[in-house]
């Protein structure tokens, strides 16, 4: 018997929506960009987890600045790299709350490196989402921290080299070696297996937030298509052959 | 009950008052001449007697964003700093202002530029007074010159601040900071239940429970909804200059000459006016109290049958600007000051003041 | 075995067009819209197999946009 479509779209059928808590404004992320689907994770994990009415996010500057436009819940907006001091405080003075960092490359790892290795240090009970897509787009595709060496940016036109840029830093073993970390890990979001287990990830570092045990931070190795100037779908496959190379996905500390 | 009076310095005086307060939380970073106000509620251990929260942060830029966050819970948050640290935190400040939070800052100023020395100094008026960091913003600047003031002056700080969603300074200098003086401590006050910071903070991100979700943020690309944010504050700063002077006059009806001195150089301009009496000049003595918003009204009527104005800082010149203003140079206005962490005595102005005017 | 039968929607004014869902459906049944665009100008992606689906969510899960909803039975 052949069911009609009609059949099928009946809400007690429905297995996949859109989270309530992602409001109904269209993301300004460009076509394909990879924080949409984080954005979507975060919003179903907050959802599931019931702590809609406890958690506060901290947007970043960089493209995810308007995160906050995104997903319902309560929301600050941190200076540049300053997100983990903004985290730290809001989690001390409520520790109640569920609070979380959404950062980029450049907000993590260039301006506020200080910021991320102290509050990591500390143990501050905290997840760190990690979006790192090499570049920073915001501003146009300028070279990012992480920006892999060869690899072209508006201001590596040339290709970043070691002699004149430095190497692309990597961020997850610094966090997994210190001692207030409890959960450092790696994933991506560019298959449904990969994102089903980026959801996992995410929702164990609000766990890990929520039971005092320290710092998480779970990097999202993504993609940058117009600053990568591919396709979406071509980015998916420069982030498997060169990403990865550099930033291979699993947990580098889980305790 | 008996008033509790301690002997102690003006950056001990400031840790134990925002305890009384009952403060939320204090996110430092140790620099001289302030270090006190750490080590003293480090000591003291707040956390386990009212809750408050004590942090040493690894940089004033992380503690001064700590504040940032804490004043958007809607507790009462504090940071302090010197100069060089002060500077630092400008860009924080800019967000906390800018994001219309409540929250106190303290500099004990010590002298510059660079890294100066950590001797007293009143260098940073133009910083604290005239914004300081980017754009269009005002802080409440409180100038304390004594021990006392110091520990007032926490009270008074975080009222106006939540009173205008607006950040307060404490501009001491670090003479105030460091001098052992006789103070009375105010009756401790207990920090805001959760449903009272609800009530008093909607604007607060503390979770959305009950109510829509609250954004902080100070971010606004549409140009014409980024003025009307502008024109809102200003209307918001007209409103604390309207309402929110606070000076000190002395001697200053009829006075024939006019000392105009802010924090630990008013006490010693004080002395300099007292033996400037006696030998028969009329001097007088005003102390702005609030340094913006500025007592102009207060030395404009002052000066109305002045015939000179001496402004005295610790400083190349920085209020005299708006000494200056606020008598439309209609009066001879003067500078003397001394730098470097050197600091005048009272015959040294005297000496000043007489040369300058009575001839 | 019970078949397994499912259904997409697209919320074709929230779609950009990025052509993700259509990649990562293993059986072809989204594609963009070769002409049509969108009030915002992008080419969405419409149901071009709807018999092929069986509402494995891979559509849904890689959309960046939360455009798709996914509906599954089994027959």
């Amino acid at each position: 018997m052949n069911m009609k479509q009609e059949d099928i779209i009946k809400p007690e059928n429905c297995v996949y929506r859109k989270p309530s808590l992602l409001t109904d404004e269209n993301m300004h992320y460009c076509p394909g960009c990879s924080h949409g689907v984080v954005h979507k994770l975060i919003a179903e994990i907050i959802e599931e987890m019931g702590m809609e009415d406890k958690t506060v996010g901290v947007s970043p500057v960089g493209c995810a600045v308007f995160a906050y436009n995104y997903i319902d819940i309560d929301w600050i907006q941190a200076a540049h790299g300053r997100a983990p001091s903004v985290a730290t405080a809001l989690k001390r003075l409520n520790p109640e709350n569920l609070i979380f960092t959404y950062q980029g490359d450049g907000d993590l790892a260039a301006i506020g490196t200080c910021e991320t290795i102290h509050a990591a240090n500390r143990g501050e009970n905290i997840a760190i989402i990690f979006i790192n897509n090499a570049i920073y787009g915001m501003t146009g595709g300028q070279m990012a921290p992480t920006t892999l060496l060869g690899m072209k940016t508006s201001t590596t036109p040339y290709g970043r080299r070691a002699d004149l840029n430095g190497h692309p830093l990597v961020m997850a073993p610094l966090m997994a070696q210190l001692d207030g970390t409890c959960y450092v890990t790696r994933q991506s979001v560019h298959t449904p297996a990969a994102v089903r287990k980026a959801k996992a990830a995410i929702r164990k570092a609000f766990e890990n937030s929520m039971a005092g045990k320290g710092t998480s931070m779970v990097e999202i190795v993504s993609t940058c298509n117009s600053g990568w100037k591919l396709t979406p779908a071509q980015s998916n496959e420069w982030l498997v052959e060169n990403m990865f190379k550099k930033y291979p996905l699993g947990d580098l500390k889980n305790e | 009950m008996e008033s509790d009076i301690r002997l102690m310095k003006g950056n001990e005086a400031l840790a134990h008052a925002m305890i009384r307060y009952g403060a939320d939380g204090y996110f430092g970073y140790p620099i001289t001449p302030q270090s006190e106000v750490l080590e003293t509620l480090e000591a003291e251990m707040p956390w386990e007697s009212t809750g408050m929260v004590v942090l040493q942060a690894e940089s004033e830029v992380a503690a001064v964003n700590m504040v940032y966050a804490g004043a958007g819970a809607g507790k009462a948050v504090c940071t302090s700093s010197s100069s060089p640290g002060m500077s630092l935190m400008q860009e924080g400040i800019s967000f906390i202002a800018a994001a219309e939070l409540p929250a106190l800052l303290i500099n004990c100023m010590r002298g510059g530029p660079g890294l100066g020395t950590i001797q007293p100094s009143q260098a940073d008026y133009f910083q604290a007074t005239k914004g300081g960091g980017h754009g269009d913003y005002r802080l409440i600047t409180l100038a304390p010159s004594s021990v006392q003031e110091m520990c007032d002056f926490v009270a008074l700080g975080w009222d106006l601040a939540f009173k205008y969603r607006t950040p307060a300074m404490i501009l001491a200098d670090g003479t105030v900071g460091q001098m052992m003086e006789k103070v009375i401590l105010p009756e401790p006050r207990r920090r805001r239940t959760e449903e009272e910071l609800r009530e008093q903070c909607p604007w607060a991100v503390t979770g959305k429970k009950n109510r829509k979700r609250n954004i902080i943020t100070s971010l606004e690309l549409n140009a014409p909804a980024m003025e009307v944010i502008n024109n809102n504050l200003q209307a918001k700063y007209k409103r604390i200059e309207e309402n929110e002077v606070r000076c000190e006059a002395l001697n200053t009806e009829d006075c024939e000459y006019l000392i105009v001195a802010f924090g630990s150089m008013a006490r010693i301009c004080e002395k300099a006016m007292e033996l400037a009496r006696k030998q028969g000049l009329n001097v007088g003595l005003l102390r702005p109290i609030t340094l913006w918003p500025f007592p102009a009204k207060a030395i404009e009527q002052a000066a109305r049958k002045a015939k000179g104005i001496l402004v005295v800082e610790l400083s190349a010149g920085q209020m005299i600007e708006d000494v200056k203003l606020a008598v439309n140079c209609q009066v001879d206005t003067r500078h003397y000051g001394r730098m470097g962490g050197m600091i005048p005595t009272p015959d040294e102005i005297l000496g000043v003041l007489k040369e300058m005017f009575v001839k | 075995m019970a078949k397994v039968k499912g259904a997409v929607v697209v919320n074709i004014e929230r779609c950009k067009g990025c052509d993700l869902c259509a990649v990562a459906c293993p059986l072809g049944v989204l594609e963009l819209q070769p002409r049509e665009v969108n009030n915002r100008g992008y080419h969405y992606a419409y149901v071009k197999n709807a018999d092929k689906c069986i509402g494995c969510q891979s559509c849904a899960l890689v959309c960046p946009d939360g455009c798709i909803t996914v509906y599954r039975v089994q027959e």
